[in-house]
């Protein structure tokens, strides 16, 4: 059963990622302007917007590929320190903060250099220390699920983009998240292959991981999320439960967002 | 009659042992390759931390490096020899009078290494640096989103897979370091070309032996060649096949 308009829990659930009032400038351009987001375990929160309206930098600020200027990040209920230019005060914390993220970007990213197989478990047997038969076990479990049991022993230039970013989530996957993050996982794919992934997304949301997914396919984030958050210009113009923000959008830049979309 | 008599004394002077100079010639070689191997090994680690410093050190390092590599590439390597074996050589000695320490005699083996690998070390900066530029930044990017440590990923991510990148030009650098092992023979030390020297200044049959030398060069080229393809098909292992090696 999809995971279709799941409401949130009356009680209260764990939170997983917090953002508050986050800044972000590049020189002068100031890309994110005071933006906040919520989500507890088992959310959904897609976050969809223009090209250029700040959604990758958002994303990559909760695990510090970005520096935030400024505004609090919380994940997993332990506050990153921040001096006050609003960088890391603490490597250590960001590196532990990190492990518990699963990336997946817009391009894969996987290793060129190493087998799927060994995409899967170097950050569990390097940086996580966990037994390499265990980790080559529990690799084996994630690539069957995500249909590349067979090609554990292959280099991803010899993968499909469809096949390279299914592997890239099994390589998120397989440091045990607390959470997902998304980056347009299927912009970069040819349309017939986007189906396989979004399957796999669309999957993980059912058996209720918590993920946040920047993504422009307003279809699936409708049916996935949980909430939606739209970004304009560096700002959440507006947000809420899927059904409402497409179905009855208030503000007229979402209107005119989702005709252009449509 | 003559033409195997010249064959049959040819033979003689470059016979393994005395009155042959086939010992002489072959230990050079050795010396030479032995000082290639150190100076080229020196070469790599001083170039894996220049590229490291150019790239993500701050500006102070990064000015000494590009003085470092821009001034070691610019004079020319016989000159650098003699400054860096005399004048090295010298400072060591002053230093060691000065704390009441006797005089020593720099290892010729050490000296060469030193020299050379310091001069493989500037070349090696901007071949590294540029490969490293070369690495996907995207590979990167996710190895520091899952939380990789700096040292940790520089050593499983980022130098595994800038090699494809760097082998052709750390070939063409190996290949150099055991031509200018024959530098070395301005300062008396006993490599291939300085062998040579002696062996056809006593016999006077220069002929005979730079070209025997020649032909060791060359051998020590080929079989280079041959192992660098090997390692440079490794290093593309994940890669698609486009066009063929650069043998
Ligand atoms: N590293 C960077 N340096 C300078 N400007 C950047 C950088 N990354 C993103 N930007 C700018 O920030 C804005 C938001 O970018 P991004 O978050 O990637 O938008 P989106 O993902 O919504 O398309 C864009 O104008 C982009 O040009
Ligand atoms: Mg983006």
């Amino acid at each position: 059963m999809p995971a279709t308009a799941r409401q949130p829990a009356s009680h209260p659930r764990p939170e997983a990622i917090r953002i508050e009032g986050l800044r972000k400038s590049f020189g002068p351009l100031e890309v994110l302007k005071g933006v906040s987001l919520r989500a507890c375990e088992g959310d959904v929160v897609a976050i969809i917007g223009g090209s250029g309206s700040g959604k990758s930098t958002m994303l990559r600020c909760i695990n510090f590929l970005e520096t935030p200027s400024s505004g609090r990040i919380v994940i997993g209920g332990e506050e990153i320190a921040l001096r006050a230019d609003g960088t890391p005060a603490s490597r250590k914390q960001i590196e532990k903060a990190r492990q518990s993220l699963g990336m997946v970007f817009q391009q894969f990213n996987l290793w060129t250099h190493k087998t799927i197989l060994e995409n899967l478990i170097e950050v569990p047997v390097h940086v996580l220390g966990t037994p390499k038969a265990d980790a080559v076990a529990r690799a084996r479990k994630l690539l069957a699920r995500v249909g590349l049991a067979e090609k554990e022993s292959a280099y991803p230039a010899f993968l499909s983009g469809g096949q390279q970013q299914r592997a890239a989530i099994a390589r998120a996957l397989a440091i045990e998240p607390r959470a997902m993050l998304f980056d347009e996982p299927t912009s970069a794919l040819d349309p017939e292959l986007v189906g396989e992934v979004l399957g796999v997304i669309r999957d993980l949301a059912a058996e209720g991981r918590t993920m946040i997914l920047v993504t422009h396919e307003m279809k699936f984030a409708r049916e996935v999320a949980s909430h939606v958050i739209y970004l304009h210009n560096g700002v959440v113009e507006e947000e809420g439960p899927p059904d409402a923000l497409f179905g009855s959008p208030k503000s007229d830049r979402l209107k005119q967002f989702l005709k252009s979309v449509a | 009659m003559t033409g195997a008599l010249a064959l049959g004394s040819t033979l003689d002077l470059l016979a393994y042992s005395p009155p042959g100079w086939g010992a002489n010639l072959l230990r050079g070689l050795w010396n030479s390759v032995l000082i290639a191997l150190g100076a080229f090994g020196l070469g790599l680690v001083i170039g894996t931390a220049g590229a490291y410093g150019k790239l993500y050190g701050g500006p102070v390092t990064r000015d000494l490096l590009a003085v470092y590599t821009t001034v070691v590439r610019a004079v020319p390597e016989l000159v650098l020899i003699l400054i860096l074996y005399f004048a090295v050589t010298d400072v060591v000695n002053q230093l060691l009078v000065a704390w009441g320490q006797s005089r020593i005699q720099i290892s010729g083996v050490a000296a060469g290494i030193t020299v050379l690998g310091v001069v493989q070390g500037a070349y090696a900066t901007e071949v590294l640096r540029g490969a490293i530029l070369a690495v996907p930044a995207g590979q990167i990017e996710a190895a520091r989103a899952m939380g990789m440590p700096p040292f940790l990923l520089a050593r499983r991510i980022t130098l595994p897979a800038m090699l494809s990148f760097a082998i052709p030009g750390l070939a063409n650098l190996w290949l150099v370091a055991t031509k200018d092992t024959a530098l070395l023979a301005v300062v008396g030390f006993g490599e291939l070309t300085q062998e040579t020297r002696q062996a056809a200044g006593t016999t006077k049959a220069f002929f005979t032996f730079f070209l025997a030398a020649g032909v060791l060069y060359l051998a020590l080229s080929l079989v280079s060649g041959v192992i660098f393809g090997r390692i440079e098909k490794w290093a593309r292992r994940g890669q698609p096949n486009v066009g063929g090696s650069g043998r």
